[in-house]
């Protein structure tokens, strides 16, 4: 079997892009640690077809359905966005703007999206990690990426198409 | 259509490695942590340590391929492996100060578990064997109480899985010639000739 240190190598660079698409940038790196924590707890019955991707993805998915509730708890709302859109390169303020317009998507879309655009999972697997149908998933994908492409479009002055 | 998230850095080296620390810790808390490695410097190459929570299982030379090393540790123990340096720092500075003369023997917690019955028992008396000393394969063969098993012993010493630590390194042929050794014969040669200096 894989040393799970190679997944880490291979995984935790996608999965904190996931996280950070889904949780947002302040409870992204407790959702990764936490995935890859439980992960590495279950590693060792993993089948050796798994896939190792869809499976981190869906105990990503799980970790991040967990903080959006301890989100929604402790919520606290909030007046205005962050002042400008982040575009200094320090990874840990990565464009606000984008954060602040995934936030206004359903839990659902946001999801997919990431799933589908951010890791590459074809419909099929984003269906097996959200629920519902193949094509339910497909919808929720591209409704979410037209609602993201009109709010953060229009917050991103000046940017590159 | 992906070009919304290109504000996402594709790897963000500096998180990452921060996430692994934390991972690190984390594994080592809940008691998950099966195999930490690292790999160290020395004068005969770059060696790669592994411990288990027991003590050090695997001592591996730089000719050894470190990923091959590592699937069969992920076989033979578990796939539960991180690079964790911390777990080595012990035996990592023994290591230092036997190549730089300084420590003759090691005194860190070992884990036998990939070496099983009379190659268990030839390791033992390895460890007897005095910085400094060798003997031969049918010396070691008779204190292993086999004299027969002269070839058995050479296996034993050729998989020795903690070389350096346990000196199979000061095993030699009966006519005084090195023989051979996991790390190869130059090795070999390099360490007996820093023990007799």
């Amino acid at each position: 079997m894989r040393p799970f240190e190679r997944v880490v190598d291979e995984y935790g660079p996608v999965v904190l892009r996931v996280c950070r698409a889904v949780v947002g940038p302040v409870d992204a790196e407790d959702a990764w640690s936490e995935t890859f924590l439980s992960a590495l707890k279950a590693y060792p019955d993993l089948p050796a077809d798994a896939n190792v991707e869809a499976w981190l993805v869906t105990i990503a998915h799980r970790k991040a359905v967990d903080l959006r509730r301890a989100q929604a708890r402790r919520a606290v709302p909030v007046g205005e966005p962050p002042d400008g859109p982040s575009r200094s390169g320090r990874p840990e303020d990565w464009d606000g703007d984008l954060w602040n317009a995934l936030a206004r998507l359903p839990d659902k879309q946001r999801a997919a999206v990431a799933y589908h655009y951010l890791v590459g999972l074809p419909y099929q697997e984003v269906a097996a990690v959200v629920g519902g149908s193949t094509d339910a998933a497909r919808r929720a994908a591209a409704d979410g990426m037209k609602a993201l492409r009109s709010t953060y479009g229009k917050t991103r002055k000046g940017a590159p198409a | 259509m992906t070009d919304v998230f290109d504000a996402l850095p594709v790897v963000d080296q500096v998180a990452v490695a921060r996430l692994r620390e934390r991972l690190v810790a984390a594994a080592q808390r809940d008691g998950v942590l099966d195999i930490a490695y690292r790999t160290v410097d020395s004068p005969i190459g770059a060696l790669l340590l592994a411990a288990t929570e027991e003590g050090l299982v695997r001592v591996a030379f730089d000719r050894e391929d470190s990923d091959a090393v590592l699937t069969s540790l992920a076989d033979a123990v578990s796939p539960r492996i991180l690079a964790a340096p911390a777990r080595l720092d012990r035996v990592a500075r023994q290591l230092d100060e036997y190549f730089a003369h300084r420590r003759r023997t090691f005194d860190v917690p070992l884990d036998f578990r990939l070496a099983k019955g009379f190659r268990r028992s030839v390791l033992a008396h390895l460890v007897e064997i005095p910085y400094g000393r060798t003997e031969s394969y049918a010396e070691v063969a008779a204190a292993a109480g086999s004299p027969r098993a002269v070839r058995a012993v050479g296996t034993a010493c050729a998989t020795n899985p903690l070389p350096l630590v346990v000196p199979c390194h000061r095993v030699v042929r009966s006519d005084g010639s090195y023989g051979n050794y996991r790390g190869g014969e130059d090795a070999k040669r390099d360490l007996l000739t820093l023990e007799a200096s």
